[in-house]
């Protein structure tokens, strides 16, 4: 068990370095490149070979890497070229703005998803079932780039209910968070729910579901004490891997509700060529991806005793 | 052997043989209405030069509401032709022509809505099956090669699934998009660059688990070559569960596509992009809501489509 | 609790007329077909017959358990006097796992993976008797040891997965008695174990039905266990019971020609394959929804007579006057009753040529490897498992030589290294006069490669469902015939589905039109395609139902005989062994443990494994009396083996410690017997046959 942690980390840690080396040559293999962006198009040659020369640019690319490497481990990302400050001071809140919404989201969806497949996969075929699967596979299929256009348009412009951006210009404001949360939400919880309806499902037909009622359990117990444990370990792992998914759609919805988050950021920084934020920013998003990934196979072996005791 | 002839069997018709799990997704509801949109945009996208009522990037210059009559001065031009080219003379007022309806109205720049979202079916239903075709191209064999062979090859194979899978989806496009540039080929490749991992790991897992059979074992006993048994022993057995994700996928990447063009990193301007317009619609919203809301209704009904289309498959796949 | 009384006097279970039916989008099929049985008290009744017959539909119904696509279209189930589709569904819930309880076919997967078995267990008397907690507990504990498990506290601290599926068993019937159910059903309680393993579960049913007072139906398609463990039996055929009586009256004075097929068909200690060769039952079971008119049986029994077993429905006929033995024949009276099949005798054959095969001092390890990203890069440690530990033995030119032996024994893994799928790690495996042992498949010629061919387990994927039999008979051609001329392919396609007694039309046939047994014969053509000089078939027909099968075992032998090919048969089924092996190898976890001719083999001295693997093979066969050799514990694992003879943690003619501490020496015996053992050879031969023919007379 603690092996299968530490290995699980051990190559969580493997894929970090490769993808931060992927990154750094993506972005940092030609210094001339760097230079330009940093310097802007209009810099002289000569403006470009003095920075790099301040910068350590001239030094060989593995040595950049690791020095890169090295600061990144303590926080020091580079200057944003746009918000002309240190990276870390634009990122954080970004990434505190982030996780709010990312939170919230996640509030809502698993236990939605988790009723919702369960009731579902608990009678196979039922009307209650079909309901909720076609309502999962209609909701999967409307991006977030055609929710929110029309979410938008019913709440803030038919009903007048919410507002239409979510700078928080007036501070934090729980109405702001509603739309963007509902535009995920409904994007996100189809697929959760299809995975456990699925995943319910086939317990339900499995023959120690047939013990446990010809044991002459009361169904209430079969469903939870028999069905429940064993029809979540799936969904547990697709919850966390979720959190992947959930990172793309936070780019368009913050994007499209002008909130102040880290998506947002990100796609700015592209656009604009900020390297050293494009970098930050993608490094944080792997990051966050690869950890949920580890914690849900971690999670998975605990879950799931045929493995736990092996 | 005697010398007596066997008579030759009469070979059963392969045109309903082939036809019969086409025929199959009509036990499914679900499916039918799935097939149904499918069908429906691929019609338009095949004959989107006859249905579409003006060019798409005409630019007439008007903000009509939906479904006005459109009349323009004769001497503006439509794209490259003068209006009068394309839209029928008045009689009695020689400066000005009869153009038909805006179905759905006109955006800012006076181009026919309804004449855009048909077009841009049409380039949404090559690019979106060419990425995924060329993706399954690419994830199929390795996904084959590692599932059954295991080893080293399937390790250095997983990691460097895993590696672009580590990456949020969308995160893998910014990052990609800006490092090549938007430009068609590049957004298929980078579709190609992002999915195929995630094929791999299907057939991966589907050739680890036909590698058990005992038909593969046999062909094995015949010493027959890696790649007969791979692409007619095992691929063959996997098609059920690969069409059923690749319908899927469909979905998924014409939604990546209309993304893409929403955050400025699709095909350049100004041929029409679901997403483009979007973007370009939404800041009207509250005015002319038409403007941003065909398109998100064009592109939520076509992944629908397949997304639908897929959960019949599956019924009908699982079925007897 | 409810009504039902504990001193109920009357019969425990009664079936009248129940008809049963499964619902399908195409069609209604009816699975049970006027289903009638009367079980009293501390009685056991078997229901025997071929898989799609309707006997664990029968279990089922009585249990009420018929899922969302059954249902009861007639009759009734009642139940110490209450019929049973009179009670509600919490009356229902209190019946079930209290006054009925079940044990089903795979302990595994009835068991929860999830929770410990504790619990599990624990379940049972706390929702249907209303204890507390550590009677609960109590209870449990104590039906775990009366189910002879050791340490039963460490077994109900265990998830099911972490002991052996013996031990699972133990603890799903163990599960089943805690309430002690006045009716048990048994469906197949014992296929998916090993017969030595089977043994004991069978000994202990036994026990326990005559020590609780428990009525139990026993669900089995093996004659041999319903032999040892009912009282009364009934046979089905196609949804119906086709005949019924005490297991005396069926098994030695049948009266349907079903059930007298059944007995030609398996293979008994008299049957020979010179002597009395099995007689498959000729055809296949009807489809439900296309059943004949009249006897279901008609259209493969030999006494058909049309306009009378085709002329309506036949109802079971009483045979004799105490009313237990009945059959659904009409013709019962006039047909001429013998037990056992009426195979012609065919001419023995014991001029074996060359030797084909010779296996000398073989060892396969295999390493456990460790595939992981850290492993390659740093890379680690590896453990083996000795798959096959010095196996040598001969196999000559028309000679079928059996390895027998149960799960883990290292039979699969031999034919592996035969075939060129892996390669010996040490030793030789000389093939016609060349040392293929360590050549792998892809390096050998092709004439090698088409003369050692296989004959696969599963009928379900021992073909490629993607393709016609004719395109994977055609593919074995090119590769191995050297012709590549399409019509000639064809030719030779049709001629192999010739020898296999296929119809031609099969050429265009996918695989999942097939039955089980045309499927094998497929296969089988598939072997034979290239000529080969030996054959490996990996447990042939195992997996079909015992009609089929005899056809099957048919086939192989009289292409076999044809051809002088050499068969290396290997098998779990010792009966079948016998039956068409000219020599035996017995192999226990990765050992040849005992080799000879089938005659030395199945008479004294045996090995003591071979001992007991010959006493718990059940055979159906009144007249055969056994010694009852149980054998303890569970088989212990590969990676892992015991030290010393590897089957002393199970031996019961242990003799000390020389037995866990020194590998056993291989014994000669003479005439190429040998037995791998500590025990001295006048000890040895001092053995009891563990098989005996009573004497006719007494």
């Amino acid at each position: 068990m603690l092996l299968l942690i530490g290995r699980r980390l051990g190559s969580m840690i493997l894929v970090m370095i490769v993808v931060s080396a992927l990154i750094f040559l993506a972005l940092e293999a030609t210094p001339g490149s760097v230079a330009t962006k940093v310097l802007g198009p209009y810099s002289t040659d000569q403006q470009r070979e003095i920075w790099m020369a301040e910068n350590g640019y001239d030094d060989p690319l593995p040595e950049r890497y690791v020095r890169w490497l090295g600061d990144f481990l303590v926080g020091d990302f580079g200057e944003s070229t746009r918000f002309k400050t240190e990276v870390s001071n634009v990122l954080w809140p970004r990434v505190w703005n982030t996780t709010i919404l990312a939170a919230a989201t996640m509030a809502l969806v698993i236990p939605i998803s988790l009723i919702l497949g369960v009731l579902a996969g608990m009678r196979e075929g039922s009307r209650t079932d079909r309901t909720i699967s076609v309502a999962s596979i209609v909701t999967t299929s409307v991006p977030e780039i055609a929710s929110a256009p029309m979410l938008a348009f019913v709440f803030v412009f038919l009903l007048g209910i919410l507002p239409g951006t979510s700078s928080f210009q007036d501070g934090f404001s729980i109405a702001e968070l509603v739309l963007p949360t509902m535009v995920l939400v409904l994007y996100d919880f189809g697929y959760v729910t299809r995975m456990t309806r699925a995943s319910m499902a086939e317990v339900m037909t499995t023959h120690y579901i047939r013990t446990a009622v010809l044991k002459g359990l009361p169904y209430k117990r079969v469903i939870v004490k028999h069905a429940l444990r064993n029809a979540l370990i799936a969904p547990f792992t697709v919850v966390m891997l979720q959190v992947n998914w959930l990172l793309s759609g936070v780019i368009v919805t913050e994007y499209y509700f002008a909130y102040k988050g880290f998506g947002a950021l990100l796609l700015e920084a592209a656009l604009n060529k900020d390297i050293f934020v494009i970098e930050a920013c993608s490094m944080i998003a792997v990051f966050v991806a690869v950890g949920t990934q580890a914690v849900s196979d971690i999670g998975y072996t605990f879950l799931n005793p045929r493995i736990r005791f092996s | 052997m005697t010398e007596t002839t066997l008579p030759m069997p009469k070979q059963p018709n392969i045109l309903a043989r082939l036809f019969k799990p086409v025929l199959l997704i009509r036990e499914s509801l679900v499916g039918m209405i799935g097939l149904a949109l499918v069908v429906f945009w691929v019609l338009i996208a095949i004959f989107a030069p006859a249905l579409a009522p003006f060019p798409p990037n005409a630019n007439l210059m008007s903000t009509q509401p939906p479904g006005a009559e459109f009349i323009a001065s004769a001497t503006q031009m439509i794209g490259m032709q003068p209006a009068s080219e394309l839209c029928n003379a008045i009689e009695g007022d020689p400066t000005k022509v009869d153009c038909g309806t805006f179905w759905l109205g006109t955006d800012l720049t006076g181009r026919d809505i309804f004449s855009r979202i048909i077009w841009g079916a049409r380039q949404v239903l090559i690019f979106a099956p060419l990425a995924t075709f060329v993706a399954y191209i690419v994830g199929i064999p390795m996904g084959l090669w590692a599932g059954y062979s295991r080893g080293r090859i399937d390790t250095v194979f997983s990691f460097i699934s895993n590696v672009i899978l580590s990456f949020p989806v969308l995160v893998l496009y910014v990052l990609v998009i800006n490092l090549i540039g938007a430009s068609a080929f590049n957004i298929v490749a980078a579709v190609v660059f992002a999915s195929a991992p995630g094929i791999f790991r299907i057939v991966r897992g589907l050739a680890m688990d036909l590698r058990a059979r005992e038909y593969v074992f046999a062909a094995e006993t015949r010493g027959e070559p890696l790649a007969y048994i791979l692409f007619l022993e095992i691929l063959p057995n996997a098609r059920g569960p690969l069409i059923v994700d690749a319908m899927l996928r469909l979905g998924y990447v014409i939604i990546t596509i209309g993304t893409l063009g929403f955050l400025g990193l699709g095909l350049p301007p100004p041929d029409p992009d679901w997403g483009k317009m979007i973007a370009e619609g939404r800041t009207f919203l509250q005015v002319f809501p038409w403007i941003p809301l065909f398109p998100c209704l064009a592109i939520s009904s076509a992944v629908l489509g397949f997304n639908l289309l897929a959960d019949g498959l599956r019924e009908v796949s699982l079925r007897d | 609790m409810s009504g039902f009384q504990s001193d109920w006097e009357g019969p425990v279970l009664e079936c009248r007329d129940l008809s049963i039916s499964y619902y399908t989008r195409a069609a209604t099929i009816p699975a049970v077909q006027d289903f009638n049985l009367v079980l009293n008290k501390n009685e056991t009744i078997g229901l025997v017959g071929e898989s799609g017959c309707g006997k664990s539909t029968v279990a089922m119904a009585i249990m009420r358990y018929m899922g969302n696509n059954g249902a009861i279209t007639g009759g009734q189930v009642i139940y110490k006097g209450v019929d049973l589709a009179t009670l509600s569904e919490e009356e229902l819930r209190q019946l079930r796992g209290n006054e009925i309880a079940m044990v089903y076919q795979e302990p595994m997967a009835s068991l929860n993976p999830a929770m410990k078995l504790d619990r599990q267990l624990m379940e049972v008397p706390l929702f249907h008797e209303q204890v507390g907690e550590k009677e609960a507990y109590a209870r449990a504990v104590e039906m775990l040891a009366s189910v002879k498990l050791p340490d039963p506290e460490r077994v109900m601290a265990s998830y099911p997965h972490q002991i052996s599926g013996g031990q699972q068993q133990r603890v799903v019937i163990a599960m089943a008695l805690l309430s002690k159910p006045s009716l048990l059903l048994l469906d197949e309680p014992t296929t998916a174990l090993d017969v030595t393993v089977e043994a004991g579960i069978v000994e202990l049913i036994a026990e326990l039905a005559h020590s609780l007072q428990t009525s139990m139906v026993y669900i089995s398609h093996n004659l041999g266990l319903i032999l040892e463990t009912c009282d009364r039996i009934n046979v089905m055929y196609s949804g119906q019971v086709v005949e019924e009586g005490t297991v005396a009256d069926v098994f030695d004075k049948m009266r349907h020609p079903y059930t007298q097929g059944l007995f030609g068909a398996i293979p008994l200690p008299s049957a020979d394959k010179s002597s009395r060769p099995l007689v498959a039952i000729r055809g296949q079971l009807p489809l439900p929804h296309a059943r004949p008119p009249g006897c279901y049986f008609g259209p493969r029994c030999d006494h058909f007579e049309a306009g009378r077993c085709d002329a309506g429905p036949i109802a079971m006929q009483p045979v004799g006057d105490d009313g237990k033995h009945g059959s659904r024949c009409v013709k019962w009276q006039e047909i001429e009753w013998q037990k056992g099949g009426s195979g012609e005798a065919i001419e023995v054959h014991d001029d074996f040529g060359e030797s084909v095969l010779a296996v000398d001092q073989m060892k396969k390890y295999y390493e456990l490897k460790d595939n992981s990203i850290a492993a390659l890069v740093g890379g680690g440690s590896s453990r083996f498992v000795k798959a096959n530990e010095s196996i040598s033995f001969l196999a000559r030119e028309a000679e079928t030589v059996a390895i027998v032996g149960e799960s883990g024994c290292g039979k699969s893994t031999l034919a592996k290294v035969l075939l060129g799928l892996e390669t010996a790690t040490e030793g030789s495996v000389t093939f016609q006069g060349k040392d293929l042992g360590k050549v792998p498949v892809q390096k050998r010629s092709r004439d090698d490669v088409k003369s050692l061919q296989m004959v696969f387990q599963n009928p379900f994927d021992t073909l490629n469902p993607s393709h016609t039999v004719g395109s994977q008979l055609g593919r074995v051609i090119r590769k191995f015939g050297g012709i590549s001329d399409g019509e000639a392919v064809r030719r030779r396609v049709l001629e192999l589905l010739d020898i296999v007694k296929l119809p031609g039309d099969f050429y265009f046939r996918r695989p999942r039109q097939l039955s089980g047994g045309q499927k094998q014969r497929v296969g089988i053509a598939r072997a034979f395609a290239g000529n080969p000089t030996m054959v490996v078939a990996d447990e042939p027909v195992s997996a079909l139902d015992v009609s089929v099968a005899a056809a099957v075992t048919g086939l192989l032998m009289d292409i076999q005989r044809t051809y002088r090919t050499t068969l290396l048969f290997i098998s779990h089924d010792l009966s079948l062994v016998r039956y068409l092996a000219d020599r035996v190898v017995v192999m226990y976890l990765g050992n040849l443990v005992e080799q000879g001719t089938t005659e030395q083999i199945f008479s004294p001295p045996y090995h003591p494994y071979t001992e007991a693997l010959l006493s718990a093979v059940p055979i159906a066969d009144t007249s055969i009396e056994k010694k009852r050799i149980i054998l303890e514990g569970s088989l212990p694992s590969v990676i892992d083996p015991p030290k010393g003879c590897a089957f002393h943690t199970r031996c019961h003619r242990k003799i000390g410690a020389i037995c866990s501490s020194e590998a056993p020496p291989l014994v000669d015996l003479g005439d190429g017997h040998q037995i791998l053992c500590h025990i001295a050879l006048d000890q040895l031969r001092a053995m009891d046959p563990v098989i005996v023919q009573k004497d006719a007379a007494e």
